[in-house]
């Protein structure tokens, strides 16, 4: 059997990052597997422009981000296969895959990083009523039809979510010569970032329908129409506030799922409010040696954080490869408290080689003038007042190493409403 | 004076900025940008709205395959279907390289550039 230091599964921003990061520390016993033909994961359908600001501090679009890291790893040598899909993991780090070239193979790494993404729910999570016809895409499939395969999916359309890749497709649709109808957003306030509201559907006038849905597909071989409802606060359809809109084409922009089959074969901790492992601070999850970084440990909305969080996995991976095995720390639990839904990571080590570290959380609705406070044994052990928080945004904290040698056992992170700082 | 707010678009952080305009037009106090990119943002916003536009081409010289490109200067607003027109009666042929200018000075000065490879 084949041995090798590393294998990162995923060669989208978040492998390529971590696995050049621990190229860059000396590793060269590296293997990148990915079941697509060319590196870049999903970046290679998002033309747009906006990627790299914080990285790079350039607008790149997507390919062009990806081709920053896809160059560096075709010139490091770093082996890479392509078109080949990993069937399971296991916490020994045996990682058995499949292509068409040499069948199905195992190899045993020392490390793993899980770097496999996310993928789109789909209609079927959202049990809308109606027939079932053509024309019912969710928002990154329509992406990639349009971007990669340059086919419009339809000419008259309406979309069901206001996700950032709903909101970019509005805009790349109505590009193209479509007529996008509406965007339907079944909470008071859009999935999306800002930005994409205001580009792509304002400057193109295309009405964004708050806690509105779409409560029936009409349509035998291909979709005709759509009823959309209002719904009330407790996100029932309002029968009597409803109306008909004719449409050819569905876009479905509902969320993301981190694609965690893998991990879950290998029995590693996952949390089930992310969908992704459970990881400390330097995104190894709760098997040693197995590191995650990416959408497949939470959805992010930059890609700029999702290269930031592989070099953290990449640097902790490659300290692992060289180390092995290093003592047990004490371990700081973080638990989400009111009006925080998840934080990444989801436990802290003390005493591991960070000055500070950056918290990421969302919230679970709209909060104004609060603070985000951490609790530890009944007392306030950090406090940060903020304006306003959205759960379309990821919000991160700055723990410094003073603030969290206060902090024990478990830690309660929560927001609280109008203390100023 | 009165009180116009926006929000930036420059990066994904998207601030509200407030800018004071005179009665006159002219652009007075911009605040809330985080950066100095978000003043300029605010400026021409107020004054003459420009976007990146992106886009695909067919690649001529390659079965069913078309190439990620973009403006490689922001453009007036209004000019983006009438260079979404442009781009759609292009084609470009392969091997193209990233940054590969495809249609030169497609509005005052600004070329269509590839923003991907293809062999």
């Amino acid at each position: 059997m084949k041995n090798v230091d590393l294998i990162v599964i995923g060669a989208g921003p978040a492998g390529m990052a971590a696995a050049l990061c621990v190229y860059e520390e000396g590793i060269r016993n590296i293997l990148v597997l990915d079941r697509a033909e060319k590196p870049g994961g999903i970046l290679q359908q998002c033309i747009h422009n906006g990627f790299g600001l914080h990285k790079f501090g350039e607008e790149l679009t997507g390919p062009e981000y990806a081709a920053k890291y896809s160059e560096k790893i075709i010139s490091s040598g770093i082996q890479c296969l392509f078109g080949t899909s990993v069937l399971s993991i296991t916490k020994d780090k045996l990682v058995t895959a499949i292509n068409n070239k040499s069948g199905m193979f195992t190899i045993q790494s020392k490390a793993i990083i899980l770097a496999m993404g996310c993928r789109e729910r789909s209609r079927g999570a959202l049990g809308i009523p109606g027939s079932r016809p053509a024309g019912i895409y969710t928002a990154g499939t329509a992406q990639w039809f349009v971007n990669i395969k340059g086919e419009m999916p339809g000419k008259n359309v309406v979309i069901l979510g206001s996700g950032d890749i709903g909101l970019i497709m509005a805009r790349r649709l109505t590009l193209e010569g479509a007529k996008v109808q509406a965007v339907c957003e079944l909470m008071p306030y859009s999935g999306g970032l800002n930005r994409n509201i205001v580009q792509c559907l304002n400057d193109f006038s295309i009405p964004l329908k708050l806690s509105h849905t779409i409560s029936k597909i009409h349509g035998e071989s291909r979709v005709t129409g759509v009823t959309v409802s209002k719904v009330d606060v407790n996100l029932n359809v309002i029968e009597t506030e409803s109306e008909y809109i004719p449409c050819d084409t569905i876009l479905l922009s509902v969320g993301l799922i981190p694609e965690n089959e893998l991990t879950k074969g290998a029995g590693i901790t996952l949390d089930s409010v992310t969908g992704g492992a459970v990881v400390n601070q330097n995104r190894q999850t709760e098997t040693e040696g197995v590191f995650a970084c990416g959408n497949v440990l939470h959805v992010h909305d930059l890609v700029d954080f999702v290269s930031e969080e592989a070099e953290l996995a990449g640097k902790a991976a490659a300290e692992y490869i060289k180390g092995g095995k290093k003592e047990a720390y004490e371990k700081v639990v973080l638990r989400p408290g009111n009006g925080v839904r998840y934080t990444v990571p989801q436990i802290i080590e003390k005493n591991a080689d960070n000055d500070e570290i950056k918290l990421y959380f969302r919230v679970g609705g709209i909060i104004e003038n609060a603070s985000v406070v951490m609790e530890s044994e009944g007392e306030t052990a950090f406090s940060k007042y903020r304006r306003k928080m959205v759960p379309g945004e990821m919000e991160y904290i700055v723990i410094k190493r003073d603030i969290l040698e206060k902090m024990h056992g478990t830690v309660i992170i929560k927001v609280e409403q109008g203390a100023k700082k | 004076m009165i009180q116009k707010e926006l929000i930036c678009i420059v990066c994904p952080i998207g601030c509200l900025i407030t800018a004071e305009i005179d009665e006159d037009g002219t652009i007075g106090k911009v605040s809330g940008n985080s950066c100095p990119r978000g003043k300029e943002y605010a400026i021409n916003e107020l004054k003459h709205p420009v976007r990146t536009l992106t886009s695909t081409m067919i690649v001529a010289n390659r079965d069913n395959a078309v190439i990620p490109v973009k403006t490689d200067r922001a453009i007036p607003k209004e000019k983006l279907f009438e260079i979404m027109d442009i781009i759609n009666r292009s084609s470009a042929a392969a091997p193209i390289k990233i940054g590969d200018i495809l249609i030169k000075d497609v509005f005052e000065g600004s070329n269509v550039v590839a923003t991907g490879s293809m062999e």
